[in-house]
């Protein structure tokens, strides 16, 4: 071991760090109290946690409470698209889908947000101006975080400069799995700090993606939530949609369970995003039923809990036209995107 | 083996995307001989399982239409092989099923694969008695070709447990469509085993899926679902015909009308039921470029 970890040493040349909210605000006082108080948070049993969620994927959501889950969830999509073929006509077509879902049926609700990649954002921002539907941006060398901290926050600053009011940033797994926690730390402080808008009107939104594929095991999951909570993260994000597994139920519930925590011991209320993996109309349900027996209805708002994917739509709007007309509908029925 | 054996006791699933699901209801229902003694218990698919069949008949419908006319006859004489080998069983379910003799049975199982292996020839030839050059007024090469329609509903005959059902399906299959296929509700065994000879022969998974069960009951879900394009309402409860084909206007389908009666499957079926899911399709080509 090489790294020798000295709890009390800060140079002098370090900024003062910024606190996080009370009743936390001694935890970032040094490497060894912040891995202190991570890893004494509470281990999660996974098996329990996979019967909560088996449990409770199995609630039947039928006729009205149906048709109310689907608007809801149509209304908490991020439409993404994070593809290096990317065009802007691409990402204006997606903006159009985004401001009017399904074009034959105009009490379909419009969705939150579109994501996509920085360079992009403009052209979304551009195409979505007026709409109310918000432009997400990733950054900070999504998907895999692995560049410098300097080339990130230009990352930041760049998409939004070019209009994001969102922005979805990866937390460095290289650095939390090693243990660097304050590392991981510092980094989304800096991060939302360079989220301010130029022009000084507020700052945009961050969520902060733990990638949880990459972080293995629940406690890992849970670690990494309290820590992007108590950096100031705006939502908590699963993961990238670029690795294997991607959201799963229990994975969000434990996100959940820390969003529920931290806003009964600080006040302040963190969103939840799962992303990637979610496809279709059951497994939104599922994530809602999730979101309101576990956080609680105060989150059962887009304002608080998104889905990040691009093919749920389709089905979600193929589930609602089907509610409509009372047959089942096909996939000629909706855009291609 | 000894007479105080216990009995096994089956109980089938449906064939679904080149699976064997339960059906998403967990029902099931007891199947009987003719003179009511138990054969075994079928799985009774509802409307969801025909949605998850009609999704996986959609998905599969490029890969098989896109398939070349003679990769698609192969595929389906190994079908034909498979079932020979299956011989005595198909022998002994239609017997039961149907309360016929055992050389009857024979004879309509030897039947059942002739005709396999009949539609199974056509695929290639189809395009050359359907389609062709047409003679037009005009510096143009003109072709007819005929193209499969898409995914198809087949309600199978009620009482021809396999030379029916095979009657129905085969041709479906020979054009390049995809089926969902509604069996036989009191006779589905002979239909079960084809799903067992279909998954261990080569015809790639959700080109046929096998619903046992009511027509009555899932035939309006699939006669109205928009992806969905032909539907045969061989096997339509009586009198219902009309109701079905009513909603199958709704998204402008094939329909193929039941008979008065069953018919005798034995006889020659010629071409009449492979065109009505056959589309033409005509390609107009300058001349001398």
């Amino acid at each position: 071991m090489t790294h020798v970890l000295d709890p009390d040493a800060v140079t002098a040349e370090t900024p003062p760090r910024r606190e996080p909210l009370a009743p936390y605000r001694d935890v970032t006082r040094s490497d060894a109290a912040f891995r202190a108080f991570l890893h004494g948070l509470p281990g999660v049993d996974q098996v329990g946690a996979e019967a909560r969620v088996a449990v409770l994927g199995t609630r039947s959501i039928k006729t009205t409470a149906k048709a109310w889950a689907i608007d809801t969830a149509i209304s908490m999509v991020d439409l993404t698209t994070l593809e290096g073929a990317d065009t802007p006509g691409k990402v204006r077509s997606l903006a159009a889908k985004a401001r009017r879902p399904d074009p034959g049926d105009p009490s379909c609700p419009q969705v939150a947000a579109v994501c996509v990649y920085g360079d992009l954002a403009g052209v979304a921002s551009e195409a979505l101006a007026g709409s109310g539907v918000h432009t997400a941006a990733v950054a900070t060398a999504f998907p895999s975080g692995r560049a410098s901290r300097a080339v990130k926050l230009a990352d930041v600053r760049d998409a939004v400069t070019n209009g994001a009011d969102e922005i979805d940033m990866v937390i460095d797994r290289g650095a939390f799995l090693a243990g660097r926690y304050l590392d991981v730390y510092d980094e989304i402080v800096a991060v939302k700090e360079a989220c301010a808008r130029p022009d000084g009107q507020g700052r945009a939104h961050l969520k902060v993606i733990l990638e949880t594929g990459e972080l293995v095991t629940l406690d890992a999951v849970r670690r990494a939530s309290w820590l992007a909570m108590l950096a100031g993260g705006d939502f908590i994000k699963t993961s990238t949609g670029k690795v294997s597994p991607a959201a799963t139920l229990p994975v969000c519930l434990v996100m959940l369970e820390a969003v529920r925590d931290f806003r009964a011991a600080t006040g302040r209320q963190v969103g939840v995003k799962p992303a990637g993996g979610i496809r279709n109309t059951k497994d939104a349900v599922k994530h809602l039923v999730l979101v309101n027996e576990v956080a609680g209805p105060d989150w059962l708002s887009p304002d608080w809990f998104r889905f990040g994917a691009s093919s749920l739509l389709n089905d979600l709007l193929l589930q609602r036209q089907k509610l409509r007309t009372g047959h089942y509908s096909g996939p000629d029925h909706v855009t291609i995107d | 083996m000894s007479s105080d054996r216990l009995a096994v006791r089956k109980t089938y699933k449906l064939y679904v995307n080149g699976a064997f699901p339960r059906s998403e209801s967990g029902r099931t229902y007891e199947v009987t001989d003719t003179r009511g003694h138990f054969l075994a218990n079928a799985a009774w698919a509802s409307r969801k399982d025909a949605r998850d069949a009609v999704v996986a008949a959609r998905a599969a419908f490029r890969g098989w239409s896109g398939a070349t006319a003679y990769n698609r006859g192969q595929v389906l004489y190994r079908v034909a092989e498979v079932m020979e080998g299956r011989h005595v069983q198909f022998c002994e379910e239609v017997a039961a099923g149907e309360g016929i003799s055992g050389s009857k049975a024979r004879a309509a199982v030897d039947a059942a694969i002739d005709r396999w292996v009949w539609y199974a020839g056509w695929t290639d030839k189809l395009g050359a008695v359907l389609g062709g050059a047409n003679p037009v007024a005009g510096p143009y090469f003109d072709f007819s070709l005929p193209e499969p329609t898409g995914v198809v509903a087949v309600l199978a005959p009620q009482r021809s447990s396999l030379l029916g059902l095979v009657s129905v399906l085969a041709p479906v299959l020979a054009g390049g469509n995809t089926a969902v296929v509604v069996t036989s509700k009191e006779r589905p065994l002979p239909a079960v085993t084809l799903g067992e000879v279909l998954a261990t022969s080569d015809v790639p998974a959700g080109v046929v899926n096998l619903l046992t069960g009511d027509a009555g009951e899932i035939g309006p879900w699939l006669a109205e679902h928009d992806d969905v394009d032909a539907v045969d309402l061989t096997g339509a409860p009586a009198g219902r015909a009309m109701e079905l084909e009513r909603l199958a206007a709704g998204s402008i389908k094939r329909v193929v009308r039941p008979p008065a009666e069953e018919p005798d499957w034995t006889a020659d079926p010629g071409l009449s039921r492979l065109t009505p899911f056959l589309e033409t399709k005509t390609v107009w080509h300058p001349m001398g470029v």
